[in-house]
């Protein structure tokens, strides 16, 4: 019997242990390592944070459906890799320390044939002085990247309509805290929900609506963009986006990096070197990604942080790190099988991968500070990536190690986004999306980089009820109901 | 008189080179068949990217 430990319960690692433990049944044994005790459906923590939702509607406990899974469940956080084992024993193993389960602060070694590490984005708060605390409740901020967040997120935009009922004008900025963030898009659906909530509250005319963030043109969203056929054109996103923040009334900062945050203030620096701040009454800015920071050590204990994992912390994998200037970039840099060059028996899956660089171009302000959205691993990518690094891996375990690795690499595969702009069954509206491929090919597809058969926009009700159904359809996917398998990532 | 949309528009200001849905264009985006069309129209396009992804 071997053994597969899976660290993080996401997306990418509930969509691996979950698919492992089918496809290997009680023949071998699927580990799942996760701090958290519940599931959560990340993008509808955007309606968490204006009230639409409850943080309920959104997570479940992971306990009883790990068990009906027949998955080994440690409510804890990987805290170091051993590759190589220790002195005595060849057998590697991850240590973990527990957050739950009656356990909290003791430390186990998890030993592993196959490792799959799904840990997602460390929230880095801490990047942009005064954006957060440790736990993203910030003094002066709020934030949705979590369940929590946007619960206390919405606690605070209640209190800006009660402030504005009485006929107190506030000022609202969302968008990005730094200048390499990623998940644009989070914020885009944020700041239009506010709007939707304002519009449906009365009070919109006492709002002043300011969108800040990273982007060089709005509508980059990390990908450099899309082309979206309309009207007989290929049109950019960049028309859409403007479209919709002057249809909407919100003005817009872009190509920022805010580089502190005060109490009502927020400082940024902008790509043609000028500094410049906005005040607030309420903002909602979306912190800087890294790794999670998990340490790896050789046989002899010696750190190895270094060869496993990439400065940023998420773990090298199969692609070229070595592209070096933008001009060089190609869509075959980007991974396909994410196994780690060095440890064969370790892959990552959905963020935890490093990237070979990014996908908007990259950019820089005179006083030499990047200012450029970093690659987006968003949901459905995360998904596809998490399910086929867990067939690699079956495989490996059932077949043996010359088994054939599965491949899903970003630059030939599609995504289908619904960025929500507010909540209603006959009101609401969402962008429904597809990009293809989400890493663009100029080799390929020369000009565009995509497929413009298979890349196209539109709002409307249409995109929401989408949304809507997706919100449920992965739920219940993740709950492993009947027919679990059938949908898709 | 400023219309739907275009009074957000600020007189070269960064918004000012950009376009505005009009009445009709903003009407269907809420229209119940219109959109019940869409519906089906996007799920079929969703799903050939899914398919092509997989
Ligand atoms: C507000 C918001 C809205 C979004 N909306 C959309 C959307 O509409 N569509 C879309 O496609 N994407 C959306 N995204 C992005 C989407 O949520 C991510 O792409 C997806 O969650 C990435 O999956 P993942 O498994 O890599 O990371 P996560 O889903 O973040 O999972 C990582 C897991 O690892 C765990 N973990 C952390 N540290 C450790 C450790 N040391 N050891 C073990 N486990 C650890 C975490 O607790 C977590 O369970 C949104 C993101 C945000 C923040």
């Amino acid at each position: 019997m071997a053994r597969l430990v899976v660290l993080g319960g996401g997306v990418a690692g509930h969509t691996a242990a979950t698919f492992a433990a089918k496809w290997l049944g009680s023949e071998h044994e699927v580990v799942v390592v996760t701090p958290n005790a519940k599931w959560n459906w990340i993008p509808s923590n955007i309606w968490v944070g204006v009230g639409e939702m409850s943080k309920e509607d959104v997570t479940f406990d992971l306990a009883p459906v790990y068990q009906k899974a027949g998955i080994n469940y440690k409510q804890a956080k990987a805290v170091s890799i051993n590759p190589e084992g220790k002195e005595g024993s060849d057998k590697p193993f991850v240590t973990v320390e527990f957050t739950g389960q009656g356990k909290v602060g003791e430390t186990e070694e998890v030993q592993y044939d196959y490792l799959i590490n799904a840990t997602g984005p460390k929230l880095n708060f801490a990047a942009t002085p005064g954006l957060g605390d440790a736990n993203g409740l910030g003094e002066f901020t709020v934030s949705v990247c979590t369940a929590d967040h946007a619960v206390h997120a919405n606690e605070e935009f209640q209190k800006t309509i009660e402030k504005m009922k009485k006929g107190e004008r506030q000022k609202f900025l969302i968008g990005t805290g730094h200048g390499m963030c990623t998940c644009q898009g989070a914020a885009f659906e944020y700041i239009f929900n506010i709007e939707h909530e304002l519009r449906k509250a009365g009070v919109r005319d006492m709002a002043d609506l300011q969108w800040i963030s990273n982007e060089s043109f709005l509508g980059d969203f990390g990908v450099g963009g899309l082309h979206m056929k309309a009207m007989g054109f290929a049109v950019s996103s960049r028309i859409f986006a403007e479209s919709l923040f002057a249809e909407r009334n919100v003005e817009w900062t872009i190509g920022a990096h805010v580089n502190k945050v005060e109490k009502g203030k927020a400082h940024y620096e902008l790509l043609d070197g000028s500094m410049g701040e906005h005040e607030f009454d309420f903002a909602m800015l979306i912190p800087p990604f890294a790794g999670v920071g998990i340490k790896a050590y050789d046989k002899a204990g010696e750190d190895i942080t270094a060869t496993v994992f990439a400065p940023n912390g998420f773990m090298k994998v199969d692609a070229n790190y070595a592209a070096g200037a933008y001009e060089n970039w190609k869509a075959s840099d980007w991974p396909r099988t994410y196994q780690n060059p060095t440890y064969k028996n370790m892959f990552a899956a959905g963020i935890a991968f490093a990237p070979p660089h990014g996908i908007s171009k990259p950019m820089s302000s005179p006083n030499g500070t990047p200012i450029n959205p970093t690659p987006p691993r968003t949901g459905m990518p995360s998904g596809i990536i998490g399910k086929a690094v867990a067939h690699s891996v079956c495989d490996l375990m059932t077949k043996g190690e010359s088994a054939h690795l599965h491949e899903a690499s970003m630059a030939e595969m599609g995504a289908a986004c619904v960025a929500s702009a507010g909540k209603g069954i006959f009101t609401g509206t969402a962008a429904a999306m597809t990009i293809y491929p989400v890493v663009p090919d100029f080799e390929k597809y020369p000009g565009t980089g995509r497929d413009t058969d298979y890349t196209f926009g539109e709002i409307g009700l249409a995109g929401h009820w989408i949304k809507h159904i997706l919100h449920h359809l992965f739920i219940y996917k993740a709950k492993l109901n009947p027919g679990w398998t059938l949908i898709p990532e | 008189m400023s219309k739907y949309g275009e009074k957000n528009i600020k007189a070269y200001g960064n918004n000012f080179t950009t376009m505005t849905p009009g009445p009709f264009a903003r009407w269907m985006r809420t229209c119940l068949i219109w959109q019940f069309l869409r519906f089906i129209a996007i799920n079929i396009k969703m799903i050939v990217v899914v398919g092509k992804s997989h």
